[in-house]
C-alpha cells in the first residue's frame, strides 16, 4: 500500500482552522443563544474532531477498510449512548402514580 | 479411530523443537501459546467448579447449613467472576482460535506473535489480582459488581476483583485484535473469504465483539474505583449519580460477551457437524453473516437485563424487541447444521455426540431466552433460578460442549496422540445427562420463584435442588474424566495419523503435531469449503 503524504501546507491549513474554531467556541459561549448554545458548541466540536481525524490521522487518505474501523468505532458509541438515552430521555413519559395505580 | 500410525515417531514438531521452561515461556509459536492458555484456564475452570459443588452442596438442604450468608455471596460471586472472565471468555479463542487460525488459513503464525504471547501474560497478571482478592477473602458482590451496592456499601474487595476483571480485559481485546488482522492480511493464495472455513467466520465476529465491547465495560470498571476511592459521583444518587448507568455501561459489554463465549462455539459445531456428516454445510454464507449478524445484533440488546430495574418502559419495549431478533440469525444456524445432518453420512464418534448435545442444549437455552426478552415474562422469572438455568443452558450446554467437543476433535491435532474412545464416550453421555439433571429443575424451580443468590429456601424445593445437586455431581465426573484420559493420552495414548476423522481442511494437511512454522510448503487453496465430494473422488481414484 502506497503512503500518501500530506503536505506541511495541509497542515498548517489545519491547524489553522482548528484554532480559528476554538476562538469561535470560545465566543459563541460568550453569546445568548439558549438551547442553540450547545447545539453550536458540539457543532464546532465535531467539526475539529472529524479534521483531526481526518488529516491528522491520516483517515482521509487510507484505505477503504480503515474508513470501515473508523466509521464503526463511532457506530458504536452511537449505539451505546443512543440506546442508554432511549432508556433516560422516556423516564418521564409515564408518571409512576399512574404505573402504580 | 481408524487409520494411526502413519506418521514417523519422531518426526520435527512444534511440540519436540525446543524444551525448557524458558521455551515455554517466551515462545511466540501460536500453538505453544494456546498451550500456555490451555493450561492457564484449565485451572480457573477447576477452581470456578469447586466454587459451584460448594454451592450445590450448600443447597442441597434448605437450611443455611455448611455457610454463612456472605460466604455464600463471596462463594457465587467467585464462581461466576472464575468461570467468566478467567475461563468461558479466554476458553474457545485462546485456545482452540490460537492453535486452529493460523493453520486454518494456512499461516506460519498469528499476525503478532509477540502480542499474542503479550497477552497471556497480560491474562494471568488480571488472573494473579483475582487470586490475591479471593485469598483476602473474596468479593461479594456478584460477578455484575451492580452499583452502588459495588461503589457504596460493599466490604469486601471489589476493586481488586474488578481490577482483575479489567487487566484480563485487554489480554481479551489483544487476542481480537491479532485475529482480525491475521485473518485480513495472512489467508494462503486462493483462501477467499467464502472459502474460509467458518470457525474462521465465526472468530472473525467475535474478536470483533472484543474490540469494540471490552473497552466500555473497561470504563464502567474505573468508574466504579473512581467513585469508591474518590467519591466522584457517577453512580450515587446522593452524589448526583444514577446506579442504573451502570448496569447500562456493563451490559454495554457483558451482553456481548455472552456471544464471545458462544460464536466460537457455533464456529467449532459447524466443523464438527459437517466432518461428521461428511457433507458440505447447508447454506455457507448464511451460516458466515449470521455470525457476524449475531456479532452486530448483540450490541443492542442489553437493555433486557434491565426490565425491572427502573429503566423506562419505552426503552424496555425496543430491547425486548431487538433481543427477540437475535434469535433469527442463531436459528439460521440451527437449522442449517440440522439440515446438514440430513442425508449426511453421519458417524457418532466422540466429537460428533458433544456437537450433537450442543444443538439439543443451545437450543432450550435460546428459546428460554426469548421467554426472558418477553417482557411480562421477565417481571415474573427475573432474579429466579429460571434465568440461572437458561443462562447455563447457553454458557455451559453450549460453549462447555462445544469447546470440549473441539478439543476432543483438534486433540489429535494438538498432541499428536489419540484418547480413549469408549472413556470419552461415556464422559460425553455424563455431561450430556449430568448437566440436564442439574440445570432443568433450575428451570421448574425459578419458574415456582425461587430467587436466586440465596443460601436457603424453603422446603417444598428442596426435592428439585436436591436433584440439581446430584446432577452436578454427575456432571463434575463427567468433567473430570477428559482430565485424565487427556492427560494419559499425551505420554501413552495411540499415535494419531494427520488426519485420523478423514476431515476436510487445512489444518488437517499438515502433520499431527503440526511443524513450528505449520506447513513444510506454503499451501495453495483450489477448492471450496468442506468439499467432501471432491475429497471422496479424490479417495476413490
Amino acid at each position: 500500500m502506497s503512503e500518501y503524504i500530506t503536505s506541511v501546507r495541509t497542515y498548517l491549513f489545519i491547524f489553522l482552522a482548528l484554532m480559528v474554531l476554538t476562538v469561535i467556541t470560545v465566543a459563541v459561549a460568550f453569546l445568548h443563544l439558549g438551547p442553540l448554545n450547545d447545539i453550536a458548541a458540539m457543532g464546532i466540536a465535531i467539526t475539529k474532531a472529524c479534521l483531526v481525524i481526518l488529516y491528522f490521522m491520516h483517515v482521509r487518505h487510507s484505505s477503504r477498510l480503515t474508513k470501515v474501523v473508523v466509521v464503526a468505532g463511532f457506530l458504536w458509541l452511537l449505539f451505546l449512548i443512543g440506546f442508554t438515552m432511549s432508556d433516560y430521555l422516556t423516564r418521564g413519559l409515564i408518571s409512576m402514580q399512574s404505573t402504580i395505580g | 479411530m481408524s487409520d494411526t500410525v502413519t506418521t514417523p515417531a519422531r518426526r520435527r514438531n512444534y511440540l519436540n523443537a525446543d524444551y525448557g521452561i524458558k521455551s515455554w515461556l517466551l515462545t511466540q509459536d501460536h500453538k505453544r501459546i494456546a498451550i500456555l492458555y490451555l493450561v492457564s484456564i484449565t485451572f480457573f475452570f477447576v477452581l470456578g467448579g469447586v466454587m459451584a459443588a460448594l454451592i450445590r452442596v450448600e443447597l442441597a438442604t434448605p437450611l443455611g447449613d455448611m455457610v454463612e450468608p456472605d460466604t455464600y455471596n463471596r462463594l457465587f460471586t467467585a464462581h461466576g467472576v472464575l468461570m467468566v472472565f478467567l475461563f468461558l471468555i479466554p476458553s474457545i479463542p485462546a485456545v482452540l482460535g490460537n492453535f486452529l487460525i493460523p493453520l486454518m488459513i494456512g499461516a506460519k503464525d498469528l499476525a503478532f506473535p509477540k502480542l499474542n504471547l503479550g497477552s497471556w501474560y497480560v491474562y494471568n497478571l488480571g488472573a494473579v489480582l483475582m487470586v490475591v482478592a479471593l485469598l483476602r477473602g473474596g468479593t461479594d458482590t456478584g460477578w455484575t459488581f451492580y452499583t452502588p451496592y459495588s461503589s457504596t456499601f460493599a466490604d469486601s474487595e471489589v476493586i481488586l476483583t474488578a481490577l482483575g476483571a479489567f487487566v484480563v480485559g485487554f489480554s481479551s481485546i489483544m487476542t481480537g485484535l491479532n485475529f482480525i488482522v491475521t485473518i485480513h492480511r495472512m489467508r494462503a493464495p486462493g483462501l477467499t473469504w467464502f472459502r474460509l472455513p467458518l470457525f474462521v467466520w465465526a472468530h472473525y465476529g467475535t474478536s470483533l465483539i472484543q474490540i469494540l465491547g471490552t473497552p466500555v465495560v473497561a470504563i464502567a470498571i474505573l468508574l466504579v474505583a473512581a467513585e469508591r476511592l474518590l467519591h466522584i459521583g457517577i453512580f450515587d444518587p446522593a452524589l448526583g449519580g444514577d446506579p442504573v448507568l451502570f448496569q447500562h455501561l456493563f451490559w454495554f459489554y457483558s451482553h456481548p460477551a455472552v456471544y464471545i463465549m458462544i460464536l466460537p462455539s457455533m464456529g467449532v459445531i459447524s466443523e464438527l457437524i459437517t466432518a461428521f456428516s461428511r457433507k458440505r454445510i447447508f447454506g455457507y454464507k448464511f451460516v458466515a453473516f449470521s455470525s457476524l449478524a449475531i456479532a452486530v445484533l448483540g450490541f443492542l440488546v442489553w437493555g433486557h437485563h434491565l426490565f425491572v430495574s427502573s429503566q423506562s418502559i419505552y426503552a424496555g419495549l425496543i430491547f425486548s424487541v431487538l433481543s427477540m431478533l437475535v434469535a433469527v440469525p442463531s436459528a439460521v444456524k440451527t437449522f442449517n447444521w440440522t439440515a446438514t445432518l440430513y442425508q449426511g453420512s453421519i458417524s457418532w464418534q466422540t466429537p460428533m455426540i458433544y456437537a450433537l448435545g450442543f444443538i439439543g442444549l443451545f437450543v432450550i437455552g435460546g428459546l428460554t431466552g426469548t421467554m426472558l426478552a418477553t417482557l411480562g415474562i421477565d417481571m415474573h422469572v427475573h432474579d429466579t433460578y429460571f434465568v440461572v438455568a437458561h443462562f447455563h443452558y447457553i454458557m455451559v450446554g453450549g460453549a462447555i460442549m462445544a469447546y470440549l467437543g473441539g478439543l476432543h476433535f483438534w486433540w489429535p491435532k494438538i498432541t499428536g496422540r489419540m484418547y480413549s474412545v469408549f472413556w470419552s464416550r461415556i464422559s460425553a453421555g455424563l455431561i450430556f445427562f449430568g448437566f440436564n439433571l442439574t440445570f432443568f429443575p433450575q428451570f421448574l424451580l425459578g419458574y415456582m420463584g425461587m430467587p436466586r443468590r440465596y443460601h436457603a429456601y424453603p422446603e417444598e424445593f428442596q426435592i428439585l435442588n436436591v436433584l440439581s445437586s446430584a446432577g452436578a455431581t454427575i456432571l463434575g465426573v463427567g468433567y473430570l474424566l477428559p482430565l485424565i484420559y487427556f492427560t494419559w493420552s499425551m505420554r501413552y495414548g495411540e499415535r494419531a495419523s494427520d488426519n485420523p476423522w478423514g476431515a476436510y481442511g487445512l489444518e488437517w494437511e499438515t502433520s499431527s503435531p503440526p511443524p513450528t512454522f505449520n506447513f513444510d510448503e506454503p499451501p495453495v487453496v483450489t477448492t471450496e469449503a468442506y468439499d467432501y465430494l471432491a475429497m471422496r473422488d479424490k479417495r476413490v481414484a
